[in-house]
């Protein structure tokens, strides 16, 4: 290196940016990989290696060495290797033993500590920077980083308050809560132009805690059916902000990073949302025309169902030709993926025609059923998704709906007013005869009442899902 | 951060990053969003970078312990973004490769004909 001319002399941080260079190209590599299913895995650890790469390139930075007035740079290594363990320490059990009913909610948290970060980066860098010099776009990237940083932190703690089920799973709207929150937003517009004139500390933390409350108040009203679309939408908040920290700190690879995430972000969470049959706006914002709707389906209750017995229905599936399995959340909550396959397995082995129908959003995220079914070694054959399976629902002799409720809800179809009106569902209604398996009348997690539930060909099992599959098992194998 | 780039530059950057996002995933299937969403999310954890730089930098108790929660927050999101999203995938390793699933598939039907004979 020492005898090439000084015009193409390769310095360590042209190094450094190179590899960073790489870590780009691994993070789209990753991007592509993930949507396809062939490479998702792949693409998923290409991910990971890219990160680590990157990570370990940043310790040759010369910010860990150039000596700056107080700066002790032994004792910031040392906090950082502590942040460093004691965050890998809690992260790699949490995403290691969670549930697999429970991913949804921790990806809302992971993805909040990210926007977390993203936005004390940009404070951090704000309180650094010295008064009465600094350019207008430089304070308007920090202000940018600080709000949209925060509203995905504490939209993700509702998100993921609401998937947990801390809070209801309902929409929370109230009275003159969309006036409140054009309020709070305009608020923080004219805060973050006088912030970016006066360059002022204390109006930064106004705006910061006013983005703190629009991260709550603008998830509120969201019903917990949408949640995780909301959660795709943070994610895509969560690399913008990302981004702008990357303009704040001049690198490249934050830059591409955060904005690869936030364009790919927002197409998929209008992909997930087309794939429910709405429009993004109608999930952000139609909560608030339905809390009527909504408060109307407690008063149905009193209407007779017909509620059968195990061994009833086991001989109704052993004497059918064609039988349509429909899983949802339920099937989920009760575990039940494994003995709803030796169900379909001892169908089978009577010459039963046996097809699993699978909403896109059954569940509580897109391609649940999916993953569920996969790990009980469901043959591929027999998953149908809704495009497939509802062509034959009209010649099934026999739909076993397992734990879900809204995805096979004619309301979506004949009911304009419904909050799930205009949803592609499973026309589980068109079959011969519909078996629910039900923990109770309670309604799904839209929160609205089913038809479907009090028709005359449709018998209801109530129970835990598991218990219930494994009595008509016996059943049909007595049959 | 030696030679600092100009505002454009870095716009530049952004924009064609913008254009690649948006068409590197514009295929997706359905059962692949929620993973996907979980793998993108775990890239946006690389603010790790950045919070490492500033916790580097930091002098004076306010911005250590922002630069410290800041790398804790960052370390969390990313390395719980890429567990969790192998995790989802983990699921889906004998699905939708054509001859190995159809294998398994078959081994199975194996099994129960020897059950059943």
């Amino acid at each position: 290196m020492n005898r090439l001319p000084a015009a193409v002399d390769f310095t360590l941080a042209d190094g450094r940016d190179l590899v960073y260079l790489l870590v780009i190209a691994g993070f789209v590599l990753a991007l592509k990989g993930l949507s396809s299913p062939r490479g998702a895995r792949r693409g998923n650890l290409i991910g990971a290696a890219a990160a680590l790469v990157g990570i370990a390139m940043t310790f040759t930075d010369p910010a860990f060495r150039t000596p700056a007035p107080g700066v002790d740079h032994a004792l910031n290594l040392a906090l950082m290797l502590i942040a460093m363990a004691l965050g890998a320490a809690i992260a790699v059990p949490a995403a290691r033993l969670v549930k697999m009913t429970a991913m949804p909610q921790m990806v809302a948290v992971f993805n909040g500590v990210g926007g977390g970060a993203a936005a004390l980066v940009s404070i951090t860098e704000f309180l650094k920077f010295p008064h009465g010099t600094v350019a207008v776009y430089k304070i308007f990237e920090v202000v940018f980083g600080v709000v949209v940083g925060c509203v995905s932190l504490t939209g993700s703690a509702v998100s993921f308050a609401k998937l947990q089920e801390l809070v209801t799973g309902r929409p929370i709207t109230y009275k003159g809560q969309q006036p409140v929150n054009a309020l709070v937003g305009l608020t923080i517009l004219s805060l973050v132009l006088a912030t970016l004139v006066t360059g002022s500390t204390p109006l930064l933390v106004v705006v910061l805690v006013l983005g703190l409350v629009l991260g709550v108040i603008f998830t509120l009203p969201i019903g917990g059916a949408d949640v995780p679309v909301l959660i795709s939408l943070l994610n895509s908040f969560t690399g913008l902000a990302v981004a702008a920290s990357g303009f704040t700190l001049d690198s490249n690879l934050l830059i591409v990073a955060g904005t690869l995430v936030g364009a790919s972000g927002i197409l998929l969470t209008r992909l997930m949302s087309k794939a429910m049959g709405r429009s993004l706006p109608n999930i952000l914002f139609s909560a608030f025309g339905s809390v009527v709707t909504a408060g109307a389906a407690t008063g149905a209750d009193a209407r007779p169902v017909k509620a059968g017995t195990p061994e009833d229905v086991g001989v109704l599936l052993a004497y059918a030709r064609k039988v349509a399995i429909i899983p949802g959340y339920g099937l989920a909550v009760a575990q039940a993926q494994h003995v709803a396959r030796e169900l379909a397995d001892a169908l089978a082995a009577r010459g039963v025609e046996v097809f699993y129908a699978i909403h896109p959003v059954a569940g509580r995220m897109p391609g649940h059923m999916n993953v569920l079914l996969a790990e009980a070694n469901v043959p591929y054959e027999q998953l149908k998704e809704m495009d497939l399976a509802n062509p034959e629902l009209p010649t099934t002799d026999v739909a076993l709906v397992v734990g879900a409720n809204d995805t096979v809800n004619p309301a979506a179809k004949s009911t304009p007013g419904s909050p799930i009106y205009g949803m592609p569902i499973i026309n589980a209604d068109q079959a011969g005869a519909v078996v629910f398996l039900k923990r109770s009348m309670r309604p799904g997690f839209a929160g609205i009442d089913n038809e479907l539930l009090y028709d005359p060909k449709t018998t209801l099992l109530f129970g835990d899902a598991k218990e219930t599959l494994t009595k008509l098992v016996q059943a049909v194998e007595a049959a | 951060m030696t030679s600092s780039p100009g505002i454009v530059e870095l716009l530049t950057i952004f924009v064609l990053a913008a254009f690649v996002g948006n068409e590197v995933i514009s295929k997706v299937p359905s059962i692949l969003h929620t993973p996907l969403m979980s793998g993108s999310n775990a890239v946006h954890g690389i603010i790790l970078v950045g919070t490492m730089l500033v916790l580097a930098n930091a002098h004076g108790t306010a911005e250590l312990v922002l630069g410290f929660f800041a790398v804790l927050l960052a370390t969390l999101n990313v390395v719980g973004g890429f567990v969790v999203t192998d995790r989802m995938l983990e699921m889906f390793k004998s699905k939708g490769h054509g001859p190995e699933r159809r294998q398994e598939a078959a081994d199975r039907r194996d099994g129960d004909g020897k059950e059943a004979a």
